[in-house]
């Protein structure tokens, strides 16, 4: 799950992160309060969607008047803020972030995230902040300094001083620093985040260190633990489709083909959107039904690929183990008749009363192929959309 | 033989009074010499009672005790299952099993550094399979897991997969075509997990009963490019690879907590380049896994 900027400057702040002022609003007279209670004369108008990138589209503008603020709230609110990780479509702004200016004097990066390799939590920082990191990583990595912390252990003041110099601070600076990179590690841990990342951290002229930005994942498997991050989801952020298959405990995910599929497991959803690839034709969806699916689950799974208008075709793949094929058989006659289905359907099914499920799907009368294979099935529906 | 485990292994079961718990107990029990391997279950509130003729005990502890079990399963919910893999590691067995999915990444990472820390003080070392995993099974010995028994065959070939599903698959395309395994084992879909594909490729390697592997991994990480480095200088048995999620988009997590792209080198195209280049025979069409082994032999 992610998080806006400005919550996530809310979160480091509350763990003792020295963070610019800021207002966080949704409509343009309220950004001109904002900037008025804030005072000063420079303000900086962010944008905050769930995705980097912002600044280059033209979604960060820094203000030196009251009147400018108004005009810059304008603009970004309700456009289209289209950046590198929004897709072509760009995401709609909803939220605006006023904060006082800072005087920057140097951009450094910070970042933590667990690492699988080492099976710990890596902190990494850099004297190339405030650009895209993985271009720093790709071109001069010798640029990046990471310690890998033990979660038993904490962030030892050791390590933090590695990162503080590392990354090149300011000398004065450093016991700043250093404190900053504790209450950074400290906030990742007890808010299950997956990923704590700070570009630009700063120091201003007279040696504050402070976080500019502010970006957050946090684990989904935690998320029960943690209330006052749920309670910052953003649903008008995610995809609605996706949204509503949690509800029924799906995972569902849309891409930019046009043959849906239905598949349980992960692993073998992915295989099949990779055949259907092979065969020549590119997947509407990731769809995972999971180990215990319904025909009421089904249904919904049907409805949800069926909202696509780019799906031309669905690919059943089920591998019966503890769910039998029956069961998924009939789901998907119950499914395909409820939602009136006029796109070709090809389903495979094998495993725990294959047969059974081959004969549900026969006497249903309805036009379903029917195939052995992930080739034959893929096969199948990529001529049936053609 | 087998890797890890056969029809002498004795099992302990935590959790084993919950639904999931329960349900696969019995169908466990049912398989081949499952009603001798399933000795214990744990439980601190029904110790003393007992379930499908299975003694419950308070602990992990005296379960091995009482029984002499040396592997566990785990079927705890999330948020206790991470004490349950940390009481079973206290109570020194070789194996615990973790099927649970969906426990809180930064609880598998205190219980993992405590495993380690115990390790490097001289403790016994216990392995740990998952979480999030379908388990393993010996085929016509032991099955250990959520895994349907009945497409599995007795045989020679190993069979070691992160997904539950596409380790069925690969399980069903050799029984298919009159190939048997060894043992079939899913290590699981989360980002931080016990075994990895290279701890199960050095264990197939030393078994003298398997001729040879089904490797399947997926988007994600860096175990399956480990696993490939180590299988060119090391292992004596031909192996084909197969990697899921080619048309998966960087940033999304598909469905395992694990399948996440997050840097370049863990793409299924990168990860398959690698598995070729360390001599795996490899396939980007997943229903021909099982053809391309048979003709290896």
């Amino acid at each position: 799950m992610k998080i806006h900027e400005y919550q996530g400057k809310q979160l480091l702040k509350k763990f003792g992160v020295t963070v610019p002022r800021g207002i966080h609003c949704t409509t343009v007279e309220d950004a001109v309060k904002a900037a008025e209670t804030l005072g000063g004369n420079i303000w900086v108008v962010k944008a905050q969607i769930h995705a980097g990138g912002r600044g280059k589209g033209g979604g960060v503008k820094v203000a030196k008047s009251l009147e400018q603020v108004r005009e810059y709230a304008g603009q970004i609110l309700g456009m289209q803020l289209i950046t590198h990780q929004t897709g072509p479509e760009g995401q709609k702004v909803r939220n605006l972030l006023i904060e006082e200016g800072a005087d920057i004097k140097h951009e450094y990066y910070v970042a933590c995230l667990t690492d699988r390799a080492t099976q710990s939590v890596a902190m990494m920082a850099s004297y190339e902040g405030g650009m895209d990191i993985e271009e720093v990583a790709h071109k001069t990595p010798e640029k990046i300094v990471k310690v890998f912390i033990n979660p038993l252990v904490g962030l030892t003041d050791e390590q933090a001083l590695t990162l503080a110099k590392g990354m090149g601070m300011l000398e004065g600076s450093i016991p700043q620093c250093v404190d900053t990179l504790k209450k950074l590690y400290t906030c990742y841990m007890e808010t299950d985040a997956s990923l704590a990342e700070i570009n630009p951290l700063i120091h201003e002229g007279d040696g504050t260190v402070k976080a500019i930005d502010a970006k957050f994942n946090f684990d989904s498997n935690a998320l029960y633990r943690q209330p006052e991050i749920v309670a910052m989801r953003d649903l008008d952020e995610e995809d609605a489709d996706e949204i509503e298959a949690s509800k029924f405990d799906l995972a569902y995910i849309s891409l930019d083909g046009n043959i849906g599929c239905l598949v349980n497991g992960a692993g073998l959803a992915m295989a099949t959107m990779d055949t259907i690839k092979l065969f020549g034709a590119e997947p509407a969806n990731f769809l995972d039904v999971g180990g215990g699916a319904t025909t009421e689950k089904v249904t919904e799974a049907f409805k949800i690929m069926l909202k696509n208008p780019k799906v031309k075709g669905i690919l059943v793949n089920i591998f019966g183990g503890i769910m039998r094929c029956d069961t998924i058989a009939t789901g998907v006659v119950a499914a395909a008749r409820e939602t009136h289905l006029s796109v070709p359907l090809v389903v495979r099914m094998k495993g725990t009363n294959e047969d059974l499920g081959k004969q549900i799907l026969k006497d249903s009368g309805l036009p379903i192929i029917s195939a052995d294979s992930m080739a034959e099935a893929a096969t199948k529906i990529v001529a049936a959309v053609k | 033989m087998s890797i890890f485990i056969n029809k002498d292994t004795r099992i302990i079961t935590q959790g084993i009074t919950g639904k999931t718990g329960q349900f696969h107990t019995e169908k466990c029990q049912e398989y081949a010499n499952g009603k001798n391997c399933f000795v214990a279950g744990v439980n601190p509130k029904k110790a003393g009672e007992s379930i499908f003729n299975i003694p419950i005990y308070g602990s992990v502890k005296e379960a091995a005790q009482q029984t002499g079990a040396t592997v566990s399963v785990i079927y705890v919910p999330p948020p206790g299952a991470a004490a349950a893999i940390w009481e079973a590691v206290e109570a020194d067995l070789d194996l615990a099993i973790c099927i649970t999915e969906g426990i809180p990444v930064r609880d598998m990472l205190m219980v993992r550094n405590k495993m380690k820390e115990k390790e490097a003080k001289g403790g016994k070392k216990t392995l740990l399979l998952g979480p999030n995993c379908p388990g393993l099974i010996t085929p016509d010995e032991v099955k250990i897991g959520i895994m349907p028994g009945h497409i599995h065959k007795k045989g020679r070939i190993g069979v070691v997969s992160r997904s539950g599903t596409l380790t069925y698959e690969a399980v069903g395309q050799l029984t298919e075509l009159g190939l048997g395994q060894s043992s079939a084992v899913g290590i699981g879909g989360d980002p931080i997990n016990g075994l990895k594909h290279i701890d199960v490729m050095k264990a197939f390697n030393d078994d003298p009963d398997t001729d040879a592997v089904i490797m399947i991994g997926e988007i994600g990480g860096p175990d399956e490019a480990e696993a490939a480095m180590w299988c060119k200088a090391n292992m004596k048995k031909p192996i084909v690879g197969f990697i899921a999620g080619v048309t998966a988009p960087a940033g999304k997590r598909m469905g395992h907590a694990g399948a996440l792209i997050s840097g370049g080198a863990d793409t299924a195209d990168a990860k398959l380049a690698i598995m070729e280049e360390c001599g795996f025979k490899v396939t980007r069409n997943p229903s021909e896994m099982a053809k391309l082994l048979k003709a290896m032999l």
